[in-house]
């Protein structure tokens, strides 16, 4: 059942549940933070509207500034206007801000000490008929490894706006990771939102078998998956783990406690990614039995979501499969 | 700051302590660069000791002008004018490089809190530069009366992040920025125009739509009136081509590019600080 503490959408198991964008709650988070925050500024490498920064750019002209096609720019102006105490929110596809830009990030803002927003738009192979170019399936790897960065990667559009809101009241440098399709709405206004908190969204009626970990916009899919799995007599739970830096330690101890099995879900590389940081976190703490839903050393190409989510083994047939994978490791 | 007004010829003196002070603890680290910290004394002592806007007692001073040094391999001068500026005590040279030392090999401003960035990897200072002055005339307006400095190496010019750098202060209009490039023709693998040409860098500026000026950057005099000129743009971001001598001072280092990344040893650092304190044979005491 879902967790009603959560107050989640309880459309959310219906075919025709409501579906946005990800980034589109960053770009409402981010219009309204700025009306808090007046440090905020805002910048974009020829992706504006793409990145959904036209609401703020619209709003705040004046603390906007336009880079062009030029992503270590990007990365590095924002170190800047960080050094004088803006709190600068830049964007562009995943793939090419962290991608390309990643040394400007460790050394002008990690090793500085800056605080700024890197957000990555388009993260996933669900980015679609770009094809493999641009769909960024190693950032959460690149940006977690550096120290003083904090990874967040929100589950919808809801939970999108809710964590820019949370970063605007507590400035940090952060990794920002956003999906370009439309994707099922999971949270409510009312779900709350805390950064580094894990949040369990699905318990089943009686003792759990495994507890499925997601993050981003497969935690929608991991939700939908239990109800196959129960028509199997397979209980799980599912959380969401909305940041993957700092890991919610605590709770996925206590995950791996009560079910002793765990399956790892996310749209990236299996290696260096969400599931990795389980992982470790697991290994030092409490070792279970895991399965890791996520590319397998591949890259990408083009296709509709869909098919790509399928073609990678990372839709609801793959995560049953790691389910009773994984139960089976157990015995 | 209200520091006093000095004269060239005290400037001058002030430019060769430094250089003592760079071959010094060049010797004691025992790795580093030596031809670039040299060849760019005269400009670090123009610009601490006479146009910079600061306070080594109050370091942080929000009024204060910034300045980034892109180039951070050539941290020995930056380290050392600052610590002859007040920032901190000369003895403290001694440690560059060393386990601990709030000198690290490249700067590192977690260590060294009044450095305004941290830098080594080349070609990303402009760009930082370029945000701190779009930050000050967000906060201060057109009128603004303070500069970004933003000090370079020309084969740090090789990396496609200045080019981005140049493009978005000339079309932002940044005349609170001044770009200060060190010609001194040198890169670790040979002489510039070699490497990967540059020339014509004043063409290649002006075109990204900079005011561009191009002096001896080891007269002190000419490097004073130029930031001066500079200061007085209004309508574009400004750059300094200041043409140096690498190991300027030192007649066995000078214009050789085998002194880039390398640090003299023994016998080499007291022939280069009798010349020095000698200043150049001029006189027979030594110059302290």
């Amino acid at each position: 059942m879902l967790n009603s503490d959560l107050k989640l959408n309880t459309s959310i198991f219906n075919d025709d549940v409501e579906q946005v964008p990800i980034r589109k709650g960053f770009g409402e988070g981010l219009a309204k933070a700025g009306e808090t925050n007046k440090n905020i500024v805002a910048l974009s490498a020829d992706l504006t509207e793409s990145t959904q920064m036209h609401f703020f750019k619209e709003k705040f002209p004046e603390r906007f500034v336009e880079i062009g096609v030029a992503e270590q720019n990007l990365a590095t102006v924002a170190s800047g206007l960080a050094a004088m105490d803006k709190y600068p929110f830049f964007s562009s596809y995943a793939m090419f801000s962290p991608g390309r830009n990643w040394e400007q990030i460790r050394t002008t803002l990690a090793y500085n000490d800056r605080k700024a927003v890197i957000v990555g738009s388009h993260a996933g192979v669900s980015v679609g008929p770009d094809g493999g170019t641009h769909q960024a399936i190693e950032d959460m790897a690149l940006m977690r490894v550096l120290p003083r960065m904090t990874v967040i990667s929100p589950c919808d559009a809801i939970q999108a706006k809710k964590a820019t809101l949370a970063l605007s009241a507590d400035p940090r440098l952060v990794y920002l990771r956003l999906a370009r399709e439309k994707t099922p709405i999971i949270t409510t206004e009312d779900t709350p939102f805390e950064i580094g908190k894990g949040q369990i969204f699905y318990r089943p009626d009686g003792l759990a078998q495994v507890a499925i970990v997601a993050t981003g916009a497969l935690v929608a899919q991991a939700l939908k998956a239990t109800k196959s799995l129960e028509k199997k007599g397979i209980k799980v739970i599912v959380a969401n783990i909305h940041t993957i830096k700092p890991l919610d330690t605590a709770l996925l101890v206590q995950l791996a406690k009560e079910t002793k099995a765990i399956v790892s879900v996310e749209e990236h590389q299996i290696a260096g990614g969400f599931g990795s940081a389980v992982s470790e976190a697991l290994a030092k703490e409490y070792p279970v039995p895991m399965e890791f839903i996520g590319v397998k050393d591949r890259f990408g190409q083009s296709g509709t979501p869909n098919e790509l989510i399928e073609k990678y083994d990372m839709g609801q047939d793959a995560i049953i499969t790691a389910v009773m994978k994984v139960i089976e490791r157990r015995k | 700051m209200q520091h006093r007004d000095f004269t060239i010829r005290e400037l001058e003196l002030k430019a060769n302590e430094i250089r003592q002070s760079i071959i010094s603890m060049l010797l004691e680290a025992g790795s580093g660069h030596t031809a670039g910290p040299l060849g760019m004394a005269d400009v670090f002592t123009a610009i601490y000791f006479d146009t910079l806007r600061h306070d080594p007692e109050n370091p942080f001073w929000p009024e204060r002008d910034r300045l980034m040094l892109s180039n951070g391999h050539i941290c020995p001068v930056l380290y050392a004018t600052m610590a002859h500026a007040g920032y901190f005590p000369v003895e403290e040279l001694m440690t560059l490089r060393k386990f601990g030392s709030r000198l690290q090999g490249h700067p590192h401003r977690e260590f060294l809190p009044y450095l305004e960035t941290s830098s080594g990897p080349l070609g990303s200072g402009l760009s930082q530069a370029v945000g701190m002055a779009i930050a000050d005339r967000m906060d201060n307006g057109a009128a603004t009366p303070r500069t970004i400095y933003c000090l370079l190496g020309d084969g740090e010019l090789d990396e496609g992040n200045n080019w981005e750098a140049m493009m978005l202060g000339g079309k932002e209009k940044l005349h609170n920025l001044l770009a200060i490039v060190d010609r001194n023709n040198i890169q670790i693998d040979g002489y510039t125009e070699d490497i990967m040409p540059l020339d014509s860098l004043i063409a290649k500026w002006e075109s990204f739509n900079w005011h561009v000026q191009e002096i001896d950057g080891n007269n002190i005099q000419e490097v004073i009136n130029a930031i001066h000129t500079a200061k007085a743009v209004f309508e574009k971001p400004s750059v300094i081509i200041a043409r140096t001598i690498p190991g300027k001072g030192v007649k066995e280092f000078e214009r050789k590019f085998e002194w880039h990344g390398k640090t003299p040893d023994k016998e080499e650092a007291k022939i280069a600080l009798d010349e020095l304190r000698t200043l150049g044979g001029k006189i027979k005491s030594e110059h302290k």
